[in-house]
């Protein structure tokens, strides 16, 4: 039966490239994908272009693809490259990296997905409820950052279909990174929702990296990873039936058994017989998960059903900014004196008249992850040091600053021994999401001298 | 006897929802799971963290629930004072739940 070897190589913005290249060199795949956007780095790399039409693509394309190109040049992997390392300008994304193919003598076909951004028909849909507010999205109008539609499969087939070789997008839905080579190369028609839905599944245990493979996972007894400073990235097998078989590269630490592949098919999905994305509604509720060797498992059961026809739109706004000061206390008495210097700040930011709409006091290393209400269930003793927060949200940058200072002022004015001050200030974009016809936005291939498909 | 005995848990997000999975290590102990770890006890556990409605779905299969748990995140990850914006770490709390002996 045909099947196709995808690697995944990141799960998020930050992740580590080494794994990355290890799978490009030595995982014998069909495809690579880097995952690498998060609703908030949308909404920040939207603001990078806003400041220079030439940027908004993710900020370590030029060091991640590098490296990945380095080693292509070395050992020439009969792998295709998807990623929506595009961000907020997958054109200008393609063309650095068509750029960097040149500078080392790769003939490698690049192309870009456009379409995702909405926000030059915006008007349409200012009526719109935010679902995260049930406030109508009229309401943000002179705050909107950016409108990204989650966008399906669709354009990284076409792309594929053109022949590319790297396929850079936007704002794709995760699991259509993975969902897209698989549509291109099984020939499965786009209502062919059971197939849809494995190739969905097969995403989703894929596109955190390391997570399916022993990455955030590692705790006593029960859950020891071996060499989890070396975890392997995952390679997913997706046979044409839509049965998924999860590896990695022999000799890379982590591990793949059943623990770990449920924890990360039950990851962040909010109703397991109802994940919906772009391209299906994808039902986790029938898996069958077994180990069939060691660090091999195979993923059998996926389902789907029809997709809804609403794609839903990430509209980024500014929002406020958060001023936060910290200081370290230790030794006898630390939480308490920890205490007395927050209550002398909070005070303190009352004397000067700081505008703050709402404040946070923790105590880091005492109350600050779970507020003390939980964290007094959990607690044995106090700790031999800890460390006050002061984290206010203000309207604007002057007010933030004001009492990421006051924090620092405890130097001087708070209680004894405070050390190992830090402050910063942080500029905020939210994110309102609206749910839009997916007949809105239509997705097209573009290649770097700006040529369509 | 603890929540984390006999299962494991991992913390997702999504907008201002925590999502906490809890699986059973042992497929046998899925039931004292249905049966203990509730949507009420999960509320009372996490005290005024959760301010919205917990809903629990149910993985028969795969020995796995999970939870998803209204406005837990100040606000969602985006505009949230917290240290833990994501809350990564609150299914450490789920782990730390009673549970009956037997």
């Amino acid at each position: 039966m045909k099947s196709i070897r995808v690697g995944s190589g990141a799960g998020t913005a930050n992740d580590c490239i080494e794994p990355a290249l290890v799978l490009l060199e030595h995982g014998n795949l069909d495809y690579l994908f880097f995952e690498c956007l998060a609703e908030r780095t949308l909404a920040l790399a939207n603001l990078r272009k806003k400041h220079d039409p030439q940027k908004g693509y993710d900020q370590q394309l030029q060091n991640r693809m590098g490296k990945v190109l380095d080693v292509y040049k070395r050992v020439k992997p009969n792998t295709k490259i998807i990623s929506n390392m595009g961000a907020a300008n997958p054109l200008e994304a393609a063309r650095i990296i068509d750029a960097m193919c040149r500078e080392r003598g790769l003939n490698l076909k690049v192309a870009a997905v456009i379409g995702d951004d909405v926000l030059g028909k915006i008007d349409k849909y200012y009526g719109l409820e935010v679902m995260e507010t049930n406030r109508p999205l009229d309401k943000y109008r002179d705050i909107l950052v950016n409108a990204n539609a989650y966008t399906g499969c669709a354009g990284i087939v076409k792309a594929l279909e053109m022949g590319s070789d790297i396929v850079i997008t936007g704002r794709c839905a995760d699991p259509s990174l993975t969902v897209g080579p698989c549509v291109h190369e099984f020939g499965w028609e786009m209502d062919d929702w059971k197939h849809l839905g494995c190739a969905t599944i097969a995403g989703h245990l894929l596109e955190c990296g390391a997570q399916v493979c022993g990455g955030y996972f590692a705790d006593l007894d029960r859950k020891i990873v071996p060499d989890l400073w070396n975890v392997g990235f995952p390679i997913g097998t997706i046979y044409e039936d839509g049965t998924i078989e999860i590896s990695k590269v022999e000799g890379t630490g982590g591990r793949i058994d059943e623990m770990t592949v449920k924890e990360q098919a039950l990851y962040e999905i909010q109703d397991p017989a109802n994940y919906m994305t772009p391209d299906v509604i994808a039902d986790f509720t029938n898996l069958e998960i077994k180990e069939i060797e060691k660090n091999k498992v195979r993923v059998t059961g996926g389902c789907g059903k029809q997709k809804s026809g609403k794609l839903k739109v990430n509209c980024g706004y500014l929002d406020c900014y958060i001023g936060e000061g910290e200081m370290s206390y230790g030794g006898y008495g630390c939480v308490d004196r920890a205490k007395l210097a927050g209550e002398c700040v909070v005070k303190r930011l009352e004397r000067n008249g700081t505008k703050y709409t709402e404040i946070r006091v923790d105590i880091i290393g005492y109350d600050s992850l779970y507020t003390n209400c939980v964290e007094a269930q959990m607690r044995s003793e106090d700790p031999a040091e800890c460390r006050l927060r002061v984290a206010a949200r203000c309207a604007d940058k002057e007010n933030a600053e004001k009492v990421a200072y006051e924090v620092e002022a405890l130097y001087c004015t708070g209680p004894a021994g405070g050390g190992g001050a830090r402050r910063s200030v942080r500029e905020i974009v939210s994110v309102a999401s609206v749910l839009i016809d997916e007949k809105d936005v239509i997705l097209e291939v573009v290649y770097p001298g700006g040529e369509k498909a | 006897m603890k929540l984390r005995d006999i299962a494991h848990s991992r913390t997702g997000d999504k907008g201002d929802y925590s999502v906490i999975s809890v699986i059973a290590y042992d497929l046998k102990d899925y039931p004292k799971l249905v049966r203990e770890v509730t949507p009420e006890a999960v509320k009372k556990k996490f005290g005024t963290i959760v301010k919205g409605e917990i809903v629990r779905y149910e993985i028969p299969k795969l020995g796995g629930l999970i939870f998803n748990m209204e406005h837990a995140l100040g606000g969602g990850v985006t505009r949230s004072l917290a240290l833990d914006a994501h809350g990564k770490t609150l299914c450490y709390v789920m782990l730390d739940m009673d549970l009956t002996e037997n």
